[in-house]
């Protein structure tokens, strides 16, 4: 059987449930004379897709930006937090309970207070929200990776007479890269709801939560339907860039190349 | 007389970890000549895996003298003067075959085209060829043991210390690679250092079997196996073979008898594993 056939054959299932989720969807709205505010059919969300696209592209992109520079920032903190923290077996046994716990705590209901300290209409203020999302999964999936390190491993490296930073650059690191990898995953996805639910509770004029909620103020709301759908498109497409990213260069991993050990 | 200075010399080495106040290891005394096969047998938690450590610097001894090629442990170490081959393989994931055994030899700062050539005879005599630029994962577990013995034997050691280096393998395996190593041996002319818990494989492949005995553990007899070199399957079916294998084994009994602990047999891994 050729690959692409193989390919083809994966994707047919989840492209049925797509299109005849749509078809029922449109069917089940026009069929049973569903009111526009409860939920409209998807052609109307697609014909406003496409009439009103550069005042909702624009509108996303913003959003998105919002996103990724928090994502960025808080990415990269929660990495450092956890060289940090991973370097000192002490420190790792103080911290790690609370940055776990953390994981617990619904984060995003702090935006409205990131809005007063950072400003509410910049977006200053949904990067510093996102940012915290975004910092505690990548700070406890890294820590966990670089320290999970099996002993032996760091054993034969010490046979070998190697510093510590050549065990931390040939082992611990590409050990750590999963895990950071999962992090980043995991990141793309809250970053997105961040942005927009920072957005709710007031932003600039012109950034997606803002206008969705306008949209809704206003009875508009295919806008609004057709807002989410492409928030939701851009958030897909976030997760799957990074995921490509970690295919690339983890192309090593069992859970990257399938199973195809004889 | 003039004996040449051996490679390792072990007095009264003792190692005990505070924690639970386990005396893993009293009083070793031992010698390694040059060109030796030496095994450490004895019965789990006898400490007989932190003495091969200890040989290699990796656990410190609580007392006692180890001097590795005339000089310290720690700076034998630091000096690369020996390679270790765990019961596990530990190879890294995400290295192939051919970069897992080169990693000696990058840390080296060999060049590129001296590694690929090493790396090629060692795939070559480890026999995987072809199998280069397959993950570990790809590999059955008696490949990747293989892989980590083409490891340890990529920059020639004078040394070579083997923590039951085929313990989890699979009876066949394991006499295939048992044989692979004598041969190995016999053309480095290597020192290996070999800790087991199998009597046949110890007394197959050592010129010296080291019974100890359990917890704390102390040398209880020195085996001399005068099986004739080079050693072959019809080794194993020669009557001198099945003497020292019961030689071997009652040591071994006695080792566990004169001893009054009655511990479980546990212990060892764990000893082994102890931090630093």
């Amino acid at each position: 059987m050729s690959r692409l056939r193989r390919q083809a054959e994966q994707w047919v299932p989840a492209a049925v449930v797509f299109v005849s989720g749509i078809a029922l969807w449109e069917a089940g709205v026009r069929g049973l004379d569903v009111q526009n505010f409860l939920l409209p059919p998807p052609s109307d969300i697609a014909e406003t897709l496409w009439s009103d696209r550069r005042e909702l592209w624009s509108a996303s992109f913003f959003t998105f930006r919002e996103a990724l520079g928090g994502y960025v920032v808080g990415c990269s903190l929660g990495f450092l937090a956890a060289l940090v923290v991973s370097r000192w077996r002490r420190l790792q046994a103080a911290v790690m309970p609370y940055a776990i716990a953390a994981g617990a705590i619904p984060i995003i209901a702090f935006a409205p207070i990131t809005n007063n300290w950072f400003g509410v209409t910049g977006m200053a203020s949904k990067m510093a929200i996102v940012a915290v999302l975004c910092f505690f999964p990548m700070m406890v999936n890294a820590a966990r990776g670089l320290t999970s390190v099996r002993p032996s491993s760091i054993e034969l490296m010490r046979s070998y007479a190697a510093s510590e930073l050549t065990v931390f650059r040939r082992v611990r690191l590409p050990h750590a890269l999963p895990y950071v990898f999962q992090g980043l995953k995991v990141g793309t996805v809250l970053a997105m709801i961040g942005a927009i639910v920072g957005d709710y509770f007031g932003g600039a004029p012109g950034a997606l939560g803002v206008e969705i909620r306008r949209w809704v103020g206003i009875f508009a709301f295919e806008q609004a339907w057709a807002g989410i759908v492409l928030a939701s498109a851009l958030g897909i497409v976030f997760y799957a860039a990074v995921a490509l990213v970690e295919r690339r260069t983890m192309a090593w991993h069992p859970s990257v190349r399938g199973a195809r050990a004889e | 007389m003039s004996r040449p200075a051996p490679v390792v010399s072990l007095r009264n080495v003792t190692k005990s970890f505070p924690r639970g106040g386990i005396v893993a290891l009293q009083g070793i005394d031992l010698d390694v000549q040059p060109g030796e096969f030496v095994s450490l047998i004895g019965p789990s938690g006898c400490g007989k895996s932190t003495l091969l450590r200890i040989v290699g610097d990796l656990v410190e001894p609580t007392s006692g003298e180890v001097v590795v090629n005339g000089k310290s442990a720690r700076q034998a170490r630091l000096d690369r003067d020996y390679r270790i081959v765990f019961q596990d393989p530990v190879l890294y994931d995400w290295r192939t075959v051919a970069r897992n055994i080169a990693l000696p030899l990058e840390l080296l700062r060999w060049d590129r085209a001296r590694r690929a050539a090493r790396v090629r005879e060692m795939v070559e005599l480890v026999e995987l060829t072809g199998f280069e630029g397959h993950y570990p994962w790809q590999l059955s577990g008696g490949m990747q043991q293989r892989v980590s013995i083409a490891r340890a034997l990529s920059f020639s050691p004078a040394l070579l210390l083997m923590d039951e280096p085929f313990g989890a393998l699979d009876e066949m395996t394991r006499e295939r690679l048992n044989a692979e190593l004598l041969r190995i041996w016999e053309l480095s002319g290597s020192t290996v250092i070999f800790v087991t818990h199998s009597i046949p494989e110890a007394v197959f492949l050592s010129t010296r079997v080291v019974v100890m005995s359990r917890r704390p553990g102390r040398i209880a007899a020195v085996v001399e196996v005068d099986l004739p070199q080079p050693r072959t399957a019809d080794t194993r079916e020669e009557p001198r073979f099945f003497e020292l294998v019961t030689a071997v084994r009652d040591r071994l009994r006695d080792a566990g008898l004169d001893e009054e602990s009655t511990a479980p047999a546990e212990g060892e891994l764990l000893v082994g594993e102890e931090p630093a």
